[in-house]
């Protein structure tokens, strides 16, 4: 863990970090209304009575977040807890129309939990889960569309969210944004959330201190509203810096909210502890405590999907794959998926090969999703039987991925119309081998020196047969040619 | 036609049913009394137009067969219920010109059975008082006068509008909402049948909300019958109210004048307070010995938490109510008055738009949930909350059917008589009845009597929970032998 620690003028120091990520709830309605979370409708356009808090509007629960919010507890390893109870939180803000935010305070739906967050070099680490509650999202102020007046939209409004909170086991803006990847991951295979950033639907609030290694924790700071991963990575290293800065200097941190400004690169003050809002915290006396059997809880457990961990075992284990590959696979559901379509009844690392380094460097590259990739994992699988049963040598499946990629096609028609079939009729690669060994008499002297020579005379081989000589056989000829 | 305003809501129905009188002669009566009765200030807004129309189409379903349980019967409607393109304002400057585009489930209920709306009545300001003297409407005027005066009088509150055009004759029967007794208290002083439903028997959806865990709404009526007639069309379940419980509503009506020989009634002991009017006690007296010829059997129980149930609910009505009328912010709806920023303007429209007592009690609200407060005000008062329930469910456990007490601690007063310097002297108004808010019980206030000066006493009895259909039966026997109480018509 020494390589976490960042060198100050007086020292060492650790960084401690803990997140509060808000991840939107993938359902059709809102969390205590029937209106749509569709997002980008015009504004105002998916606004019920109970969320422009109409007088005498009640909420009612939405029976499917609350599911939602089980299934990712459960995906996080976290207790599930049977009763919980909704809490008012009260502050006054034009995009709140309630005049207070329907969450879960002091008891939410789901309790403790872990998240096994793999680092590079192979290195894992295990960061807490302390809870996760589900609460109403708030609407959103236009400020940009009158010099005079702002605006409001409640779209937004009521839509459900589940803050997840961390313990602050994290250690580095690395593992800080492995969390998050690994989370987002989580959150995608179970279906819950989106995990889109850039629309929103996943932010987080990182929570940052410093203390000499082995001293107690430090004075937190807060950067709110991330969403970027990136940035996160990029704040955390800022504001760690700043803090020792202060604190190598005789200062001492107060306990404020932050805002980071990648421009700039640096986080500054929005809040302070003593401007922060008492929230008059209460249970919602309009909804009554969230019961839950454990029949219910089990049910939804049994229908969980396959998670990135349990996949990236399954991977390992019946596909032969490294931990690193098997990893890099499972990272998304979607890229998990193509690579089992590819493999299927076929060889697990030739595939793990193909996918990872061929289709996802390509991929990257081009800047392109799996589920946008020109080639699909039938095409892909269809080439790798042509390699499989000897149609086609690697090198020649190299053009043909460059053929599916930009053109597309059928690989084994590709085959044939082009007659890219390896040769592997061994009179006719003897006779192309008798005949560069006949014409280069000192190259075959020193091949008898020097073994590696050989590779020579194979090149040699390919060359004059089109690329089409089954490399196998050109070599077994070359090396009884030779005696080598 | 003053004659068919002075009908019981059952006989109006009978003869709407014999086609005696229609249901537009018996709305047209009731427009008519209520213009001739605007002195009272009971109706914040007469809706004659709508009550002509919906006559009319009640008329014609009682022409073609297809009359509902209320079809054709006139009803004023307290301002808290919202009600679909009619104005609705809790008697609150904040609201007074929202027009909401929704009606109420209760009211709903009223309309689905057939039911005319004749008006708005006056309240106190989110129903927060004792006296409709909060109402930004100004007060309603009592119907009621002492014996050889025409000092003004309060019909009680908060729903004082409700029980005045009901003790008056200018509707048939009136729904109220109740927090804290806001039904009951106003029943009580003037001589009018008020029910408050165990808690969730009624939705709340669409009734401007005061404080949540206790808020529900009930019938005004000239008896018994007509309150259980109401009571049945307004109760129900609701799926838009998660308070709201889903249980069948039985047929309260067949309770009325249904023996109640053998019940156990409760004399909760720690209802004899210091300083009790003798003449509360006497009606009081009067109410066991009426019951025990009924054949009951009286028993003196102990609700020992009884004392701390004024100063808790005076904590958590508050708290909630602080919350609640957070939405009033001038930003989507109601009052906006300018500030030079947003504080300022939430600032200025709360100001302007609330009045005295609401104000003071969003403030204690604020203050009781507060960090650093809550443990000690709002947590200790739900603690005592408990223990009140409890106490009622351990008399219940050992037999007692339901509880005779007296409904308010006074018969009605001057206005301006009382809290002008003190608001706790209006608060203990409701001594008798914010227990049975505490422990969500049901509770029925019925007339029982009139004073040395001739006003009004009432009676309340509070029964297990949805066990309404007990109260009327009990609420007949006091009802027959103590007789009905109308006031002298001196407005019109």
């Amino acid at each position: 863990m020494s390589a976490n620690l960042i060198k100050g003028s007086t020292g060492d120091w650790e960084v401690v970090i803990g997140m509060e990520v808000h991840a939107q709830v993938t359902s059709k309605s809102k969390l205590f209304s029937g209106a749509s979370t569709e997002f980008g409708g015009a504004p105002n356009s998916h606004v019920s009575l109970v969320d422009a808090a109409m007088p005498g509007m009640l909420p009612v629960i939405n029976a499917e977040c609350v599911r939602q919010a089980v299934r990712t507890g459960l995906g996080l390893n976290a207790k599930i807890n049977l009763k919980s109870v909704f809490d008012r939180k009260n502050y006054f803000y034009p995009d709140l129309p309630q005049g207070y935010q329907i969450s879960q305070y002091k008891q939410p739906v789901v309790g403790e939990g872990e998240v096994v967050v793999d680092l590079d070099k192979g290195e894992s680490v295990t960061i807490g889960i302390e809870r996760l509650h589900l609460e109403q999202d708030a609407g959103k102020s236009l400020h940009d569309r009158s010099p005079t007046m702002s605006y409001v939209d409640l779209n937004r409004s009521g839509v459900a969210l589940m803050e997840i909170v961390s313990k602050p086991d994290l250690r580095s803006a690395e593992q800080a944004k492995a969390f998050l990847t690994k989370l987002r991951s989580i959150l995608r295979y179970l279906g819950t959330c989106d995990g889109d950033m850039e629309k929103g639907s996943l932010r987080a609030d990182v929570n940052v201190s410093v203390r000499k290694p082995g001293a107690p924790l430090g004075t937190r700071c807060e950067i709110k509203n991330m969403n970027s991963i990136s940035f996160i990575g990029d704040a955390i290293e800022h504001e760690a810096r700043r803090q020792i800065e202060v604190l190598e200097d005789g200062g001492v941190i107060e306990q404020e909210t932050r805002l980071y400004d990648p421009n700039r690169m640096q986080t500054r003050a929005m809040r302070t502890k003593e401007e922060a809002h008492d929230y008059r915290y209460f249970p919602d006396p309009d909804l009554l405590p969230l019961e839950l059997s454990a029949d219910e809880v089990a049910a939804l457990k049994a229908k969980l999907p396959e998670l990135p961990d349990q996949k990236k075992a399954r991977f390992m284990r019946d596909f032969a794959l490294s931990p690193y590959d098997a990893g890099v696979l499972v990272a998304e559901r979607e890229t998990a998926e193509f690579y089992e379509a590819v493999t299927k009844g076929r060889d697990g690392k030739t595939a793990a090969n193909w996918v990872i380094n061929e289709l996802f460097g390509r991929l990257n590259k081009e800047g392109k999703e799996i589920a946008a990739s020109p080639v699909t994992a039938a095409q892909l699988g269809a080439m790798l039987d042509l390699i499989a049963d000897g149609t086609i040598s690697g090198k020649i499946a190299k053009d043909m991925f460059e053929i599916l990629w930009s053109e597309g096609g059928d690989p084994r028609t590709i085959v044939e119309q082009r007659g890219m079939k390896q040769v592997t009729d061994l009179g006719a690669i003897e006779k192309v081998v008798d005949d560069v060994i006949a014409k280069n008499p000192d190259k075959v002297a020193d091949a008898k020196t020097n073994p590696k020579a050989i590779g020579w005379f194979v090149g040699q081989v390919m060359k004059s047969s089109g690329g089409k000589a089954s490399p196998q056989a050109v070599n077994d000829l070359l090396k009884k040619k030779l005696g080598v | 036609m003053s004659e068919l305003t002075a009908l019981t809501l059952a006989q109006a129905r009978d003869g709407l049913k014999k086609k005696t009188f229609s249901a537009q002669d018996l709305a047209g009566a009731h427009v008519a009394a209520i213009e001739q009765a605007r002195a009272l200030n009971a109706f914040v807004i007469e809706t004659g137009e709508r009550a002509a129309e919906m006559a009319k189409a009640s008329d014609a379903r009682i022409a073609k067969g297809g009359a509902k349980p209320l079809e054709g019967i006139p009803l004023a409607v307290k301002d808290m219920f919202c009600t679909a393109g009619v104005r609705t304002t809790a008697c609150s400057h904040i609201l007074d010109k929202f027009v909401p585009t929704y009606e109420s489930t209760v009211t709903a209920n009223l309309w689905r059975d057939g039911a005319v709306l004749l008006g708005k009545t006056n309240c106190d300001e989110f129903a927060m008082g004792s006296s409709n003297e909060t109402s930004f409407c100004n007060p309603v005027i009592s119907p009621w006068r002492r014996k050889g005066a025409n000092t003004p009088l309060t019909p009680g509150g908060s729903s004082g509008g409700s029980a005045t055009a009901v003790a008056a004759q200018l509707c048939l029967g009136a729904t109220g909402t109740d927090t804290g007794g806001s039904i009951r208290q106003p029943a009580a002083f003037t001589g009018t049948v008020g029910m408050k439903p165990t808690y969730g028997r009624c939705s709340r959806w669409g009734i401007v909300a005061f404080a949540s865990s206790l808020d529900q709404a009930g019938p005004f009526a000239r008896t018994v019958r007509d309150a259980a007639i109401l009571l049945r069309s307004m109760a129900g379940p609701d799926d838009k109210d998660t308070t709201c419980a889903d249980l069948s509503v039985p047929d309260y009506e067949a309770a009325v004048g249904k023996s109640v020989k053998g019940l156990r009634i409760g004399i909760p002991k720690e209802y004899r307070i210091d300083g009790m009017p003798a003449e509360i006690e006497k009606i009081w007296q009067q109410g066991r010995d009426w019951l025990k010829a009924a054949g009951a059997e009286l028993v003196e129980v102990s609700l020992p938490h009884t004392k701390y149930a004024l100063p808790a609910y005076y904590i958590v009505a508050p708290a909630e109510a602080s919350s609640n009328l957070a939405r009033y912010d001038g930003v989507r709806y109601g009052l906006r008055a300018p500030g030079r920023d947003i504080t300022g303007m939430y600032e200025a429209t709360r100001a302007a738009g609330f009045g005295k007592e609401v104000r003071r009690r969003v403030m204690i609200g604020t203050y009781v949930l507060s960090a650093g407060y809550y443990d000690a005000y709002y947590l200790r008062a739900q603690k005592v909350r408990t223990l009140i329930k409890k106490d009622f469910e351990d008399c219940f456990a050992k037999g007692v059917h339901a509880m005779l007490t007296p409904a308010a601690p006074s018969a009605a007063f001057g206005l301006g008589e009382k809290g002008g310097a003190d608001p706790v002297e209006m608060y203990l108004n409701d001594v008798f009845t914010v227990t049975v808010n505490m422990a969500g019980l049901p509770g029925i206030s019925v007339p029982a009597g009139l004073d040395g000066q001739g006003l009004p006493l009432g009676l309340q009895l509070i029964g297990r929970p949805f066990d309404e259909e007990t109260l009327f039966s009990l609420g007949t026997v006091i009802e027959q032998a103590a007789g009905h109480f109308t006031p002298q018509r001196w407005w019109s």
